[in-house]
C-alpha cells in the first residue's frame, strides 16, 4: 500500500458500506474503554479500539484477515460502556461475517469453522440436529482425531440417550420444519437481501 | 467620620453561645476594666441579638464612646450585627477562640479561663491603638474606562463597560478593529448545538462598538506612557501620525490578545516549506477561496489535508512552548469541516497526540468526525512540504511509524501573549543602564518600544508577567486581578483561551474595572479588602530611604519622589501592609492596623514566670485563610494548645520583625507565623505577601542568635483555609516541641 492511500476513506468508506454497524466506525474517540471493558481482551490480538484505527489507517488485509473479531462473546460489556455509544459487539460480528463472505477470514478459525458447521447443518431442514452437528464438530480435524473425540464423549452420550435427550435415529436423516420449500424459499430471500445491503449481489 | 475628640473605651463580654458556662464572665470584665482601662464594661447573655446590639448603638449615641472592644466569638462571626462604622472595633475571639478549642473538664478551667483574658487584653490593648479611618475621598474621579486592544476581547470589555452606563475608551493599533478574529473565515461554535462553524461576528462587533455613544475608539495608537492611579490615571496615546493626546481614565482593561507561535521555529515540521501553513494560514487560504473549494497558494485545489497537533507546543525540550493553547483542537476541527462541508470527498485527517475540546466542544468533534473527519492519535516527527506533502508521525494507538500525503499541511501552533516588557529584564537592564552601560540604555529604549501600557511606575512598564509570559492574574482564586491595581488583563493576554472564552473574559474584566473605578471615587480599597478606608500613612521624617517599601509592594504603590522618598499612591494600595512589614524603622502604619496595633496585643498577653511551667506561644495568621482555619478547627471542636495566642494579621507579609524580636523579648516561648502557600502556584491574596514573610524570617536567625535562642523558636507555616485539621495538628506538635526544648529564658527580663 502506498504512502498515498493511508489513513484515506476508502477501506472506512467499503466497511460503512458493507459491514453491519459499520457506519458507527468514524464516531470511535479512541478512548480505549472497550479494550479494557473486554473480559477476553487479552485473547484479542487487537482490541476493539485498535481495529477501528486500523479501518481509518486503511488496513485492509490486516483488519479483514485477523482473528480478533472472531474472539467476541457478545458480553456486551463494551456497548453498555462505550461513551460514544458505538454498537462495538453488533461491529464486531458485522466484521467477521463481511471477512468471512470474502474469504479473507482465517482459515481453522475455531469461531468461524463452528458457527460454519452450525449455519450448513441447520439450512439443511430448517433445524438443528444435534447428533450430525456434534458428530461433524467431532471429525472436523481429521477421521482418527474424530474416533478419539467420539469415545472422548461416548459416557456423555450414552447418558443423554438413556434419559431420551437424544435420538441416535436421528442419524438417519432427522426431522425438520413442515414447509420445506417455505423455508428453503425464505433462507434464499434473506441471502439475496443481505447480498444486495454488503455488496455481494451479481 | 467626624470622631468626637475625647475618644471613649468601652468592652462588652458576652456571655451566651456557652461562654458563661465555661468561663467566668465576671473576671473578664474586671480584667477589661482594670488592665484593659475600658471606662465601660458591660456583659450581656446575647450580645449579637437585637437588645444586645442595641445597648452598644446606645452607649455610641449617648454615652460617647468611640472605641469598642467586643469580647464574644471571632472577627469573622456576626461581622454584621457588630458593624459600628463610626467607632473603632476589636474583637476578643472567646468562642472559636478560646471555649471551643480548650478541652474539656475542670482540669482545664485555669488554662481557659486564662486564655479568655489574655484575649480581653489584648482586645482592650489594640482598640487603643485604633483610629476610625477617615477616608481620603478624591474630589475628582474619573470613571472612564480605557480599554487597550481592538480585538474580540478587548470591543468586548469596551461594550461591556458602555452598556453599564460607563465611558469606554477603546486604544487599538492596527488602523481596524478586530484584531485576530478579522483574519478568520469562521469561528468555532458557541451555542447549541454546537454542529457547525459560525460566522466571525467581529465586522458586526466593530460596528456596534464604533456606533456606541458611549465608546471613544483611538485606532492606528498606542499607549505611550501611563500615570497615576485608579480613578486617576492620565494616559498619553500616541498617534501614528506622531500626535499625543491625553486621555484621563478611572481603570485600564489590557486585552492586548497573542501572536501565533513563529511557524518558521518549527523546520522539523516543515515550517518555511512550501504548502507547510499554521492555522491563520489556512484561515487566509479559506478567506481567498470566499465559499469556493480551497487552493493552495499555487492555485491548486486542495484535495487531501492533514492538521498536526499541538505543533511547538506542550513540548518537554525547552525549545518551543511548554504549555497547551486550549483552542487548537477546536481550531483544526473546525477548519477540517471547511473542507468537508464544502466537498466529502476531500480527505481530511487530524494527527493528535490528545484531542482536548474544552466546554461543549466534544459536541462539534463529534459533529466533525460524523463529516468524515479522520482523527488519529499520534506524534508528527517530520513533515515535509512540497507538491506532495508527506508527514511522518509515530500511530500511538497501533504503535508503528506511519506516514500520510497530503496536498496541504496545516500546523496547530500555539498562542504567544503580547504581554509586553518582561519585568525581570527590565530590572536588569535599568540595573545596567543606571551603571552606564551604553548597550543597556539603548535596550531599555527597546523595551520601552515593546511595553504595552507604559506605566511610569517605580516597578516597571508593564504589569508583571507569570508563567511563560503570560499577563499577571491571580489565576487560582481572583482570575482578573493584577499586580498593578485597576489595570485588568483579559483575553488570551492573560492565559491561552479561545474567542469565547476571551469574551466572557472581557466582561469579566469589564466588570472589575467599574468595581475600581467606583471604589477609587469613594476613597476605598478594592479587592481584596474591599471598602476598605485606611491607606498607608508614613512618618517621613523618620524615613531612611532605605526603599524596601517600594521594592516589596506586591502592587506597585509606592514611586519615590523627587527627593527619593516614598510617595504613596493610595488609590492603587490593596492594604495589605507589606510596606508596613518591610518598614526597619517602622514609620508606615494604618489607622486601624500598625506596628502598635499588634505590638500592644503581643504586649498585653500576661507571660508566667519560668516556675508555672505555662509556655506562651504567639500565632500571627493570615486573617484570609490560616484565621478561618483556626476559626474552623473550633466549630469542628478540633482541641489544641490553650498556650497559644493567635493575632489575625492582614497578610503574613505585613508582620514587621519587631513584633517577632518584641514577642521573644517578652517571655514567649515560641512564634508560629501562618501564611497562605507561595510560589508558582501561591494562593496569597497579596500574591507576594507570605514570600516576603518567609524570605524576611530566613533571615531572623541571626537576631534569635544573638538573643541566645534556638532557631525553632519562630516557625513559618503554610496553612490553607481548608487545613483546619492540619492548624491543630500543628499547633500541638509545636507545643510538644516547646516542651522538649524548655521554656525561654528570656522570660522575667521583659
Amino acid at each position: 500500500m502506498t504512502t498515498a492511500m493511508k489513513y484515506r476513506n476508502d477501506f472506512l468508506g467499503e466497511v460503512e458500506k458493507n459491514v453491519e454497524e459499520g457506519h458507527w466506525v468514524r464516531m470511535c474517540m479512541q478512548c480505549g474503554v472497550c479494550a479494557g471493558s473486554c473480559p477476553l481482551g487479552n485473547a484479542w490480538a487487537h482490541p476493539p479500539q485498535e481495529l477501528f484505527m486500523m479501518i481509518r489507517a486503511g488496513k485492509r488485509e490486516e483488519v479483514l484477515s485477523s482473528d480478533s473479531m472472531w474472539m467476541c462473546t457478545s458480553c456486551y460489556n463494551c456497548i453498555v460502556r462505550c461513551p460514544r455509544k458505538l454498537p462495538i459487539t453488533h461491529i464486531m460480528h458485522g466484521l467477521a461475517n463481511y471477512a468471512h463472505r470474502l474469504g479473507l477470514a482465517p482459515k481453522g478459525q475455531p469461531t468461524r469453522e463452528t458457527a460454519t458447521l452450525f449455519w450448513n447443518n441447520l439450512i439443511k431442514k430448517g433445524r438443528v440436529n444435534e447428533l450430525t452437528f456434534s458428530l461433524a464438530l467431532y471429525f472436523k480435524d481429521g477421521f482418527v482425531q474424530g474416533i478419539k473425540n467420539a469415545l472422548n464423549m461416548q459416557a456423555v452420550g450414552l447418558g443423554l440417550v438413556k434419559a431420551k435427550r437424544l435420538n441416535p435415529m436421528e442419524l438417519l436423516g432427522g426431522h425438520g420444519v413442515k414447509d420445506q420449500a417455505g423455508f428453503k424459499a425464505m433462507i434464499e430471500k434473506a441471502r439475496q437481501i443481505e447480498d444486495r445491503k454488503k455488496g455481494f449481489a451479481k | 467620620m467626624n470622631a468626637p475628640a475625647t475618644p471613649k473605651f468601652a468592652a462588652y463580654v458576652c456571655s451566651g453561645c456557652g461562654i458563661g458556662d465555661k468561663l467566668d464572665v465576671g473576671a473578664l470584665e474586671k480584667i477589661a476594666q482594670k488592665e484593659g482601662k475600658m471606662a465601660l464594661v458591660k456583659s450581656h447573655d446575647f450580645l449579637c441579638s437585637a437588645a444586645g446590639v442595641q445597648m452598644i448603638r446606645d452607649d455610641i449615641a449617648n454615652d460617647g464612646v468611640t472605641h469598642l472592644c467586643i469580647a464574644a466569638c471571632s472577627r469573622r462571626a456576626k461581622a454584621e450585627a457588630f458593624s459600628f462604622p463610626e467607632a473603632a472595633v476589636s474583637r476578643a475571639n472567646l468562642r472559636e477562640g478560646v471555649i471551643w478549642v480548650v478541652a474539656e473538664g475542670a482540669d482545664h478551667d485555669e488554662v481557659r479561663q486564662e486564655m479568655a483574658e489574655d484575649y480581653v487584653r489584648m482586645g482592650c490593648a489594640e482598640v487603643k491603638k485604633m483610629k476610625v479611618p477617615a477616608g481620603n475621598v478624591k474630589e475628582a474621579s474619573s470613571k472612564r474606562i480605557l480599554v487597550v486592544g481592538g480585538g474580540m476581547s478587548g470591543m468586548t470589555a469596551a461594550l461591556a463597560a458602555a452598556e453599564a452606563g460607563y465611558e469606554a475608551v477603546l486604544v487599538e493599533k492596527s488602523g481596524a478593529l478586530g484584531g485576530f478574529a478579522n483574519k478568520l473565515w469562521k469561528r468555532v461554535p458557541f451555542a447549541s448545538p454546537y454542529q457547525e462553524a459560525q460566522p466571525v461576528g467581529a465586522a458586526e462587533l466593530a460596528a456596534q462598538v464604533s456606533a456606541h455613544a458611549k465608546i471613544k475608539v483611538l485606532l492606528n495608537s498606542t499607549v505611550a506612557e501611563t500615570s497615576g492611579a485608579p480613578g486617576r490615571f492620565a494616559v498619553k496615546i500616541a498617534q501614528e501620525s506622531g500626535s499625543v493626546s491625553e486621555e484621563v481614565c478611572g481603570a485600564i482593561v489590557q486585552a492586548t490578545g497573542f501572536t501565533p507561535y513563529d511557524i518558521a521555529k518549527l523546520p522539523e515540521l516543515g515550517g518555511g516549506q512550501p504548502n507547510v501553513v499554521d492555522q491563520a494560514g489556512l484561515e487566509a487560504l479559506a478567506r481567498a477561496a470566499d465559499g469556493g473549494p480551497i487552493k493552495r497558494v499555487d492555485g491548486k485545489e486542495i484535495q487531501s489535508v492533514v492538521f498536526v497537533q499541538c505543533a511547538g507546543q506542550r513540548d518537554a525540550t525547552g525549545r518551543h512552548l511548554a504549555y497547551c493553547s486550549g483552542h487548537c483542537c477546536a481550531t483544526s476541527v473546525k477548519q477540517a469541516t471547511y473542507f468537508k462541508d464544502r466537498n466529502p470527498e476531500i480527505e481530511t485527517v487530524v494527527v493528535y497526540q490528545d484531542l482536548r475540546l474544552p466546554g461543549m466542544g466534544e459536541d462539534f468533534y463529534r459533529s466533525a468526525q460524523d463529516k468524515g473527519v479522520v482523527f488519529t492519535k499520534g506524534k508528527a516527527s517530520r513533515v515535509t512540504g512540497g507538491d506532495g506533502c508527506q508527514v511522518d508521525f509515530k500511530d500511538l494507538i497501533l504503535n508503528e511509524d506511519a506516514s500520510i500525503g497530503a496536498d496541504l499541511v496545516v500546523l496547530a501552533t500555539g498562542q504567544v501573549p503580547n504581554a509586553g516588557v518582561n519585568l525581570d529584564e527590565w530590572d536588569a537592564t535599568v540595573t545596567a543602564a543606571e551603571s552606564g552601560d551604553e548597550a543597556a540604555k539603548a535596550k531599555k529604549i527597546e523595551l520601552q518600544k515593546i511595553s504595552v501600557l507604559n506605566l511610569n511606575y517605580r516597578q516597571g512598564p508593564d504589569m508583571p508577567q507569570f508563567k511563560y509570559g503570560f499577563a499577571d492574574s491571580h489565576f487560582i482564586c481572583f482570575p482578573y486581578e493584577t499586580r498593578r491595581t485597576g489595570v485588568y488583563a483579559a483575553g488570551p493576554v492573560r492565559r491561552p483561551m479561545d474567542m469565547l472564552q476571551a469574551t466572557e473574559d472581557a466582561t469579566g474584566a469589564a466588570l472589575k474595572a467599574i468595581q475600581a473605578v467606583e471604589n477609587a471615587a469613594r476613597g476605598r480599597a478594592a479587592h481584596p479588602r474591599v471598602g476598605d478606608l485606611s491607606y498607608p500613612i508614613v512618618r517621613l521624617e523618620g524615613c531612611t530611604q532605605c526603599k524596601r517599601c517600594t521594592v516589596e509592594c506586591p502592587f506597585g504603590a509606592i514611586d519615590e519622589d523627587e527627593k527619593r522618598f516614598p510617595k504613596f499612591n493610595e488609590e492603587r494600595c490593596r492594604r495589605c501592609g507589606t510596606c508596613m512589614g518591610a518598614c526597619p524603622v517602622r514609620v508606615i502604619s494604618f489607622e486601624n492596623y500598625s506596628v502598635d496595633t499588634v505590638g500592644s496585643q503581643i504586649k498585653a498577653v500576661n507571660i508566667p514566670d519560668e516556675f508555672e511551667e505555662k509556655p506562651r506561644i504567639l500565632i500571627l495568621a493570615c486573617e484570609n485563610d490560616a484565621y478561618p482555619a483556626l476559626d474552623m478547627a473550633g466549630i469542628q471542636r478540633l482541641s489544641y494548645s490553650a498556650f497559644v495566642r493567635a493575632i489575625p494579621v492582614r497578610c503574613l507579609g505585613s508582620v514587621n520583625t519587631i513584633w517577632i524580636t518584641d514577642a521573644l523579648n517578652s517571655g514567649y516561648d515560641g512564634v508560629m507565623m501562618m501564611g497562605c502557600k507561595k510560589g508558582d502556584n501561591y494562593q496569597c491574596h497579596f500574591v507576594r505577601g507570605s514570600e516576603m514573610a518567609f524570605y524576611r524570617m530566613s533571615k531572623i536567625d541571626d537576631t534569635l542568635k544573638q538573643l541566645g535562642l534556638e532557631p525553632e523558636r519562630v516557625q513559618t507555616l503554610e496553612v490553607a483555609i481548608t487545613d483546619n485539621t492540619l492548624v491543630a495538628k500543628l499547633i500541638n506538635d509545636y507545643a510538644e516541641q516547646i516542651n522538649q526544648m524548655g521554656l525561654s529564658p528570656m522570660k522575667g527580663f521583659g
